[in-house]
């Protein structure tokens, strides 16, 4: 049986700029960040989450993609093709007016939908998140 | 949404220097003075979207960055200092109420692993990863 999903994967196309806009934008804590190589294992997750990591992945040509497979994910990344999940808040309008102060660049303003209140950001690779508020 | 978007965005500001000026000696009417407007209203509204008063939210940004200056194997007292704590003993005994640990246990803790990490990177990355990036046999 399946019990919880413990990391996921962004795929990210600088790994120090993902670094400062998870961490220092979003507010997120690191959890691991471990030198590989030329890169590093960088896991980063919601302050107020236990036991899930967001696993932000550098593209690069190796054993996981062929250096036209980088190229294409890169580009998809940029064009924002990804969506990658759902964050929670308690005040979507105060989190919004926060994320927006910090340079954190929204596609769609807080709009009250018939799910609840919702609105979309970007990362800074172009990867997008739905920030809804929880009741 | 029933309050004014105004006054969130000035509550935001306010919450925003805390989050930039938590070293310095902050008084509470100052960061209502940032939010311009009455005090009682500015503290019911910050109290409404962070759950804790402005004094609240600021021991817990000072305590937030002094883990992560201990993270960084900076020492207790220079950690305690630098966030804006005149006080050892009370950092401390905040540290661990927050914490659930002594400052300097969560220097220990996060000495040691950093150790780890440096020493065995791989020990902290899911298998699966490491395989398919080619990063183990």
């Amino acid at each position: 049986m399946i019990a919880k999903m413990t990391h996921v994967c962004v795929y990210v196309l600088d790994q120090n700029s993902a670094y400062d806009f998870y961490v220092n934008k979003l507010g997120f804590q690191v959890i691991t960040d471990a030198p590989m190589g030329p890169d590093r294992w960088l896991t980063v997750a919601p302050p107020e989450q236990q036991g899930f990591e967001i696993t932000l992945m550098p593209i690069k040509e190796g054993m996981m993609f062929s250096k036209e497979a980088a190229a294409s994910m890169r580009e998809l990344v940029k064009k924002g093709t990804f969506g990658f999940g759902v964050f929670g808040c308690y005040d979507i309008y105060a989190t919004y007016e926060e994320l927006k102060a910090k340079g954190v660049e929204f596609s769609k303003v807080p709009t009250k939908e018939f799910y609840g209140v919702e609105a979309l950001f970007k990362d800074d690779s172009g990867n997008w998140f739905s920030l809804g508020q929880m009741e | 949404m029933s309050t004014n978007l105004y006054l969130y965005k000035r509550v935001v500001q306010a919450k925003l220097y805390i989050d930039l000026h938590y070293a310095e000696r902050i008084e509470l009417d100052n960061i209502a003075g940032e939010a311009y407007f009455s005090k009682f209203h500015f503290l019911r509204l910050f109290k409404k979207i962070y759950g804790k008063t402005p004094h609240q939210y600021l021991v817990t940004v000072r305590l937030k960055n002094a883990s992560l200056l201990l993270k960084k194997g900076t020492t207790v007292s220079e950690a305690c200092h630098a966030v804006g704590f005149e006080s050892l003993s009370s950092f401390s005994s905040l540290f661990r109420k927050h914490q659930g640990m002594s400052p300097s246990a969560y220097l220990l803790f996060y000495q040691e692993k950093t150790s780890a990490i440096q020493k065995l990177p791989l020990a902290f990355i899911p298998g699966c990863f490491a395989q398919k990036h080619g990063w183990k046999e």
